[in-house]
């Protein structure tokens, strides 16, 4: 695993999760709701026994579905996410006390992300100070207006959807199905990207890469799509 | 025009030529249907600049949806861009409005729209970044809940999301301005008089100058 060699390693979905993946892990999982989610990935890892996980996602997928499935397979043990409403599900095993889930304001989230993949110890935001989302956090005034403290995230591995990769690992994205993703490939130890498809070095306009190479440790390409 | 319907084409006049706008979930969507789309610009946290109308059924895209998951369609000159980006805008404060619902209103114009009280507290979304960072805030809401209780209230006994007040607050009775004394009635919808729209308004609120009916 790692970064041995100068380029990304095309595994299989089922090869990604079982090399990356262990009992009590945080994992990243790009997706808003559905779109943008690594389908076959999260497929892969509701095939594998790997429990006990934290996930960091905005959500966890619609009930029975994507990280919905995850989650009744009773492999999650804590969720940190912004919007957990669309899946009833989650609610129910956070009150059957199966579920530990930490809410945070969506920008809150992604710039957390972004925090922890550039080595940054944090940030002060306006968002939510005042609120019951800013109970116990570290409150500071800066030329006048109230900020809140808010601790870089990061994870042992991320799970994410790109439209393209090139051989190295340069990805690009597809519309909306971009969101966290780009984030959450600066944030992981290991970085498994699922994509459409991968092309030979060169035939991404280096113009137009979001992800740069360096990222990137495996793509996986998609079977799952939406 | 049924009263959702009502609420939006009041909410978009408020709104001003060339400004970048966010909506959220719910009536606000209703607000594209009364505005020429080609006057201003639509931003969508999840990730879009340049949101245009829902596409024809054979044309729909998955991944190409709006923050309440509804299919849309990119208008010329829109960008994509990631999560972190997008509430760079939002905080930054380089969107002029954002129009969302709320669950209540209390008199100093601050809102609660995100948690209830007894039912699980799982979801708050953009709600309060936008609150925090958009340069107008318009609230749009029926005057009153299902059983005639007053949304516009003293104190909000649901938590708030933001300690900051919004700038409108409209219904279908009537649009309120907010200053830092807290709610002016600035005009009652058509038919409806100001003590109708105060019985049903718990908040205490001033008049506002030239008060009329539009």
């Amino acid at each position: 695993m790692g970064h041995s060699q100068l380029g990304a390693t095309i595994v299989s979905a089922t090869t990604a999760i079982d090399e990356a993946v262990r009992d009590g892990m945080t994992l990243m999982v790009g997706g808003f709701g559905l779109v943008g989610a690594p389908l076959t990935l999260i497929r892969a890892l509701n095939a594998s026994d790997r429990k006990d996980l934290t996930i960091i996602s905005n959500n966890l997928g619609e009930p029975g579905k994507g990280l919905g499935e995850t989650l009744r397979l009773g492999k999650v043990r804590r969720a940190i996410g912004s919007f957990f409403t669309s899946n009833p599900e989650v609610a129910e095993a956070r009150d059957r006390g199966d579920l530990d889930v930490t809410l945070l304001p969506q920008g809150t989230l992604s710039e957390a992300m972004r925090a922890g993949g550039a080595g940054l110890g944090g940030f002060y935001t306006p968002t939510g100070v005042g609120t019951l989302l800013a109970e116990g956090k570290e409150v500071r005034e800066l030329n006048g207006k109230r900020y809140v403290f808010q601790e870089p995230i990061r994870s042992d591995v991320a799970l994410v959807r790109a439209h393209r990769a090139d051989r190295l690992g340069n990805l690009v994205y597809y519309k909306t199905a971009r969101n966290f993703n780009p984030m959450m490939a600066t944030a992981a130890d290991v970085v498994i990207a699922e994509v459409d498809a991968v092309v030979d070095v060169g035939q991404i306009d280096p113009e137009a890469v979001v992800t740069p190479h360096l990222f990137v440790d495996f793509l996986v390409i998609a079977e799952d799509t939406l | 025009m049924n009263e959702k319907e009502l609420i939006a084409s009041r909410a978009a006049a408020l709104l001003q030529p060339g400004w970048v706008v966010n909506l959220g979930i719910g009536i606000p969507t209703l607000v594209t249907r009364f505005v020429d789309r080609n006057a201003f610009c639509f931003q969508t946290e999840n990730g879009l600049l340049g949101v245009g109308p829902p596409p024809p059924a054979d044309r729909v895209d998955p991944n190409l949806v709006d923050a309440g998951k509804r299919p849309v369609t990119e208008q010329p000159g829109a960008a994509f861009f990631d999560s972190a980006t997008s509430f760079a805008m939002i905080r930054g404060g380089h969107v002029d409005a954002v129009i969302l619902g709320a669950l209540q209103v209390d008199e100093c114009g601050r809102i609660a729209n995100w948690a209830i009280p007894g039912e699980p507290v799982l979801g708050v979304g953009g709600a309060m970044d936008l609150m925090s960072g958009a340069r107008n805030i318009i609230v749009v809401m029926t005057h009153t809940a299902k059983d005639g209780t007053p949304k516009l209230v003293r104190e909000c006994t649901l938590p708030l999301t933001s300690l900051r007040p919004v700038t409108w607050v409209v219904t279908e009775l009537a649009t309120f301005a907010v200053d830092g004394n807290g709610l002016i009635l600035r005009s009652c919808a058509p038919g409806v008089s100001k003590e109708t729209i105060l019985a049903r308004t718990a908040a205490r609120c001033r008049d506002g100058e030239g008060l009329d009916q539009t």
